[in-house]
C-alpha cells in the first residue's frame, strides 16, 4: 500500500498544524513588527514587504531597551547566584547537622513555600519603605533571594541526601575544614540540581513584573517587563513599535532556551513534581 | 557537649545558614507576620500610629461588595481556566505520548508561551483581541470577532481564560507526558491484546492511571490562575469599567492606589485562604479516585 507511509505522518502533521495556530501568536508579531503601522492597521496578516528595522530603532529609542536590558540582566544573574550558593550551603548545613534548630527551621521553610507573594507584598513595600531602602537595586536582590531560598533549600536538601558521607570523611581525616570540604567536595556533585534550580529561576526573576515594580520606582531602574509596561501604556497607538518592543523582549529567553531547552523542560518536569 | 564543639557548631551554623535565614527570616517571615497583625489594625499610609481595631478590616472585606464580586469573578475565571488549560494539555501530552516523530519538536514548541511573563503575554495577546481578530472578523465575515473582545464584559473574560490557558496548557503539557510515561508499557500490550479498542485503553487505563499527574496539574493551575495579576493588567487593565478586575488586581489597586493597606491585607489573606480551602479539597477529592497500576 503506497499510502500508508502518509497515512502514518498524518497525526504528526496534524499536530504541527495544531503548533502552528497555538504559536499564531508570535509570528503574528514577529511578522508585523518589520511593517509600518499604516500597513499593520490595513491588513495585520500581510506579509512584510522588506526587512524593514525603523520599528526596532524606535523601540530601542523609545523603550530604554538598553538600560532597562542591563538593569534585568544584572537582577537576574546575581539574584540566581544568591539563591544557589546560600540555599546550597543552607541545604548542607540541615542534612548534615540533624539539630533540633535545624529540623524546625527547615519546617518553617517548607511551610513558608505555600504563603503567596500577594499576601507579603504589602507589609514588605511598608517595611522596606520605611527603613528608606525602596528604590535601590540592591534590595530588590535581597529580596529575590529571601523568596528564593525555600524552593532552593529544599532542593538541595533532598540531593544531598542521598550523597554518601563517606566522600567526605575522608577530606576531614586529611584535614580539611567544613567549608573547604563542601565547597571543593559537595559542590561540585550539585551540577545536575543546580542547573534545574538556575533554568526555574532565571525564568521567574527575568519575567517578574510585581515585585519590581512595587520596589523599583526611578525610571533608570527599571527591568524588561517594567519597561514593556510603561512602552505599552505612553505609546498606545503606534503599533508597530510595540510590536517590535515585544519581539526584542522576547528574544533573550528565547536564546536560553534554545541552548537548554532539554534542562528546562528537565528543570520543569522536576520542579513540577516536588 | 564541650564549650569548644559548641563553638564549632555555631559558627558552622552562621557560616552556612546565617545569609540565607537571615534574608529568609528579613523578606518572607517578618513580613508575613506584620501582615497578620496589620490586618488587626486602621494602619493605613498617611497615618504613623495605629491602633487596634479587631476584625473590623475582615468585616470590611465581606462588606466590600467590589472586592466580592470579584472574588467570584476571580472563582470564575479560574474554574475556566483550569478545565481549558487541562484539557488542552492533557490530549496534546497524549498525542505526544505515542512514538510519532518529531515529538520533541513539537514538546518544544508548545512549551515556548512559558517563556515569557505576564506582561508581555498580556499585550500579545492585546494586540490579538483588539486588532488582529476584529479584521479577520471583518474580511471574513465571523460576527464573534467583528467587535474587540476586550471592550465587553462577557467576551473580555474568555478572552483572560483563553490567554492564560494558553501559557498554562504548555506547562501542564509537560507534566502530563511525565505521567504517561509512568504507565507501564506491559499494562498497555495486554489490553490491546485483549481487544480493547483506543477509547477503551484511555478511559480504563491511562486516565486512572494518571490521577496523580491530573492531581498536580489541578492543584498548581488552581494555585497559579487564582493569583494572577500580571496577564491582567497588560491584557484588560481591569476594563471594561473595571468589570475585569482579578482579586489579585483588585489588591494591588487597593493596597498602592487607595492607600487602604490594612483592608487591602485583609483580602489578601481570605484571597490566600481561599486559594488554600480549593487547592486542598480537590486534591483531597481527585486522591481518591487513584488506583494502583
Amino acid at each position: 500500500m503506497r499510502s500508508k507511509p502518509l497515512l502514518k505522518q498524518l497525526p504528526s502533521l496534524l499536530l504541527y498544524g495544531l503548533l502552528l495556530v497555538f504559536l499564531f501568536p508570535f509570528l503574528l508579531i514577529l511578522m508585523n513588527s518589520f511593517k509600518k503601522t499604516q500597513y499593520f492597521v490595513e491588513n495585520p496578516l500581510s506579509l512584510p514587504t522588506s526587512l524593514d528595522f525603523s520599528n526596532y530603532v524606535s523601540a530601542f529609542k523609545n523603550m530604554g531597551f538598553m538600560q532597562a536590558f542591563a538593569n534585568s540582566m544584572l537582577i537576574t544573574v546575581f539574584g540566581v547566584l544568591l539563591i544557589l550558593v546560600f540555599s546550597s550551603m543552607t541545604g548542607y548545613l540541615f542534612v548534615r547537622f540533624k539539630w533540633k534548630l535545624n529540623k524546625a527551621l527547615f519546617f518553617v521553610m517548607l511551610a513558608s513555600m505555600t504563603i503567596p507573594f500577594q499576601v507579603i507584598m504589602i507589609p514588605l513595600v511598608m517595611i522596606y519603605g520605611n527603613m528608606q531602602l525602596l528604590n535601590m537595586k540592591i534590595t530588590l536582590l535581597f529580596m529575590y533571594m529571601g523568596f528564593g531560598i525555600p524552593f532552593g533549600v529544599f532542593t538541595f536538601h533532598g540531593f544531598i541526601k542521598g550523597i554518601p558521607y563517606e566522600l567526605e570523611e575522608s577530606a576531614f581525616i586529611e584535614g580539611s575544614s567544613r567549608a573547604r570540604t563542601f565547597f571543593q567536595i559537595v559542590l561540585p556533585l550539585l551540577k545536575p540540581v543546580v542547573v534545574t534550580l538556575l533554568v526555574l529561576d532565571v525564568l521567574w526573576i527575568w519575567n517578574d513584573y510585581l515585585l519590581p515594580s512595587l520596589v523599583l520606582l526611578s525610571p533608570g531602574l527599571k527591568t524588561l517587563p517594567l519597561s514593556t509596561y510603561s512602552f505599552f501604556s505612553s505609546y498606545s497607538v503606534d503599533f508597530s513599535p510595540l510590536m517590535a518592543g515585544l519581539v526584542m523582549t522576547i528574544i533573550p529567553v528565547l536564546l536560553l532556551y534554545l541552548f537548554l531547552q532539554n534542562q528546562i523542560i528537565k528543570g520543569i518536569t522536576e520542579g513540577a513534581l516536588k | 557537649m564541650n564549650k569548644k564543639t559548641g563553638l564549632r557548631n555555631a559558627g558552622t551554623f552562621l557560616f552556612f545558614g546565617g545569609p540565607s535565614l537571615f534574608a529568609f527570616a528579613a523578606v518572607v517571615i517578618v513580613p508575613f507576620i506584620v501582615g497578620l497583625y496589620l490586618t488587626f489594625t486602621d494602619w493605613d499610609v498617611r497615618t504613623t500610629d495605629h491602633s487596634f481595631t479587631g476584625f473590623s478590616n475582615y468585616a470590611e472585606t465581606f462588606r466590600d461588595k467590589a472586592f466580592l464580586t470579584q472574588l467570584w469573578f476571580t472563582i470564575k475565571y479560574v474554574f475556566f481556566t483550569v478545565l481549558l488549560s487541562n484539557a488542552a494539555a492533557f490530549f496534546i501530552a497524549l498525542a505526544l505520548s505515542r512514538g510519532i516523530r518529531g515529538e520533541k519538536w513539537l514538546r518544544t514548541g508548545f512549551f515556548t508561551p512559558n517563556l515569557i511573563g505576564g506582561i508581555v503575554l498580556g499585550y500579545l495577546w492585546q494586540t490579538l483581541f483588539s486588532q488582529v481578530l476584529p479584521f479577520m472578523g471583518e474580511k471574513y465575515g465571523w460576527s464573534w470577532f467583528e467587535t474587540s473582545w476586550l471592550t465587553d464584559t462577557d467576551t473580555a473574560f474568555w478572552a483572560l481564560v483563553i490567554a492564560t490557558a494558553w501559557q498554562l496548557a504548555g506547562y501542564l503539557m509537560i507534566i502530563y507526558i511525565a505521567g504517561f510515561s509512568s504507565v507501564p508499557a506491559d499494562v498497555l500490550e495486554a489490553a490491546r491484546i485483549d481487544g480493547a479498542g483506543g477509547r477503551a485503553i484511555l478511559r480504563k487505563i491511562t486516565l486512572p492511571l494518571s490521577i496523580p499527574a491530573i492531581v498536580i496539574c489541578v492543584f498548581l493551575s488552581v494555585s497559579r490562575s487564582f493569583l494572577t495579576y500580571d496577564i491582567n493588567l497588560a491584557l484588560t487593565k481591569g476594563g471594561p469599567f473595571n468589570s475585569t478586575e482579578l482579586a489579585s488586581y483588585h489588591i494591588v489597586q487597593k493596597a498602592f492606589l487607595s492607600n487602604e493597606y490594612g483592608i487591602g491585607q485583609a483580602e489578601a489573606v481570605v484571597l490566600f485562604a481561599v486559594v488554600a480551602i480549593i487547592a486542598l479539597t480537590q486534591s483531597f477529592m481527585l486522591k481518591r479516585l487513584e488506583v494502583e497500576s
